[in-house]
């Protein structure tokens, strides 16, 4: 029953990574010692490990406070959930009006006379530290841990947490003791997706990204589109540079389910 | 309760890049130190659904892609969802290793390799081959609702139904789909909004000719058209919110980790 869709999907995923290893050949040897691409990748790890840990760093907390349970709960979870559906390029726009060093943010800074030009505002967009596109997968990236968390914390059969309060453990004690070591087959699992994801996702590096050094992928694509059409094997191998960080990413995920 | 205050505040930062957004739709003449527009015009929307702007056929475009990948997705992913939800099998981790490969392997990855060989098969630049490169992160997606969907799914009813003497295909109809019907809506929603997501899938394989709403969106963005821009967003985004707000109640609590995508 699995047949068809698994022949397809390995078919076309695997025609991908094949037609690039072949085409990506006589290449490695100058992307491995271009600086362009190991900044790139840098960028790229950092871009992705700061979503994860920041979205995870905020999600985890909101998902206990809705299992708690408050007035207006139901209202907060749906506009908790919107951003799921809200496509990563209009949050990146909304980061942009919002940071930009003309956004709203900046607008209020120079009305409460901190600044007194646009110049003066704190570059958060085309940022050497990517600012503007961590915020923006932060913003995307919440929801989804956030019900991750909230689905694995209601999938837990009886209150351990609860027996651990009895028994005297701190609030902090309990859920670092007892909660987390339950969700976190689930959470990291989570987390594995959203790292591949802010790691290896295009448009919004390609939007709110410096000059130099660009993120991987967006190296990757604008190399393919080079004028010198023999940058192409190079913009391959750093394709599958992406793929390869992934494909460590998918035996971390699948280690993970077995335990 | 303070520890809802900063739900709320939580909640209130997730929502906040949207607001300029739907601001910049309607604003004319918006300027720095302008908190808010001076002035307030549909003058974004006229352009955006007028003849030029492009938008109208880019929306068709965006349709037509992500309804027939959703259709295509549907037909061959909830047959494997149900192998995956309700059967163990022999190489059951390799399927499941393929089916999860598209989620985490970001689709630049594949995309460059795909484009050569699309060239040779005449894919690129048509409909179809965008098609075909949308069921890369469509159909494991719907795989995987499916799953969940029949790993909830009582199969004994389909036995009892089958020991009266119902014949498979009665089974199907008036067993299963029943119990199925609403996880295949629902995959089949998320799934078209997963399609109408995709940026780079889109631009290197439909090599700019087969236009969406994102790629438009894009280059008036980095055109600095704000306003189009935000009009463009406004309709972008609203199919979304109102699947949402009609699925909302059924993704949440158990299973609901793969309802949906980052």
């Amino acid at each position: 029953m699995a047949g068809p869709a698994v022949i397809v999907i390995a078919a076309l995923f695997g025609v991908g990574l094949v037609a690039g290893i072949l085409r990506s050949w006589g290449a490695w040897g100058d992307v491995l010692t271009s600086a362009r691409v190991w900044a790139g990748l840098a960028i790229s790890l950092w871009i992705g490990l700061a979503s994860t840990v920041m979205a995870t760093v905020i999600a985890v907390p909101a998902a206990l406070v809705f299992r708690a349970g408050f007035r207006g709960r139901g209202i907060a979870l749906f506009l908790f959930q919107i951003n799921l559906t809200v496509p990563h390029l209009v949050g990146a726009l909304g980061v942009l009006y919002l940071f930009a060093q003309s956004g709203s943010f900046a607008r209020l800074a120079y009305h409460a006379h901190l600044i007194t030009g646009p110049a003066e505002f704190p570059a958060l967009v085309f940022d050497p530290g990517a600012v503007g596109i961590i915020l923006t997968y932060v913003w995307k990236e919440v929801p989804f841990l956030g019900l991750v968390t909230l689905a694995a914390l209601q999938g837990l059969d009886s209150d351990h947490e609860g027996a651990a309060r009895t028994l005297g453990a701190t609030r902090a004690r309990a859920f670092w003791h007892v909660t987390l070591p339950l969700i976190w087959p689930a959470l990291a699992r989570g987390m594995i997706i959203v790292f591949a994801f802010t790691f290896g996702a295009y448009e919004v590096p390609a939007l709110l990204g410096q000059t130099y050094p660009q993120a991987l992928p967006v190296l990757a694509w604008r190399s393919y589109t080079d004028v010198d059409l023999a940058a192409r094997p190079a913009a391959m191998a750093m394709a599958l540079l992406i793929a390869g960080v992934s494909f460590a990413l998918i035996a971390l995920y699948m280690r993970l389910g077995r335990r | 309760m303070r520890r809802a205050g900063l739900l709320w505040a939580v909640v209130a930062g997730l929502i906040l890049p949207l607001i300029p957004l739907a601001l910049w739709s309607v604003a004319r003449g918006w300027r720095f130190p302008d908190v808010l527009p001076p002035d307030f015009s549909m003058v974004p929307f006229h352009y955006v659904f007028g003849p030029v702007s492009g938008v109208l056929p880019a929306l068709w475009t965006t349709v037509l892609v992500a309804g027939v990948t959703t259709l295509l997705s549907l037909l061959i992913g909830v047959p494997a969802g149900r192998a995956l939800g309700m059967h163990q099998f022999w190489g059951r981790g390799v399927v499941e290793a393929i089916v999860l490969a598209p989620i985490v392997v970001p689709g630049i990855a594949v995309v460059l390799g795909l484009h050569g060989v699309f060239i040779g098969l005449g894919l690129t630049n048509t409909i179809a081959g965008v098609v075909l490169v949308h069921l890369i992160p469509v159909l494991p997606y719907v795989i995987l609702v499916m799953a969940g969907v029949f790993a909830n799914f009582d199969s004994g009813l389909e036995d009892q139904a089958r020991s009266l003497g119902a014949t498979g295909w009665q089974v199907m109809w008036h067993v299963t789909r029943p119990g199925v019907a609403g996880g295949v809506i629902v995959a089949g929603l998320f799934a078209f909004l997963v399609s109408t997501g995709q940026y780079i899938l889109t631009l290197v394989i439909g090599g700019g000719r087969v236009e969406t709403l994102p790629l438009l969106l894009f280059s008036f963005a980095s055109a600095g058209r704000n306003d189009i821009a935000g009009a463009i967003g406004v309709i972008y985004v609203l199919p979304g919110v109102l699947i949402l707000l009609w699925t909302a109640r059924r993704i949440t609590g158990r299973g609901a980790a793969w309802m949906v995508r980052p």
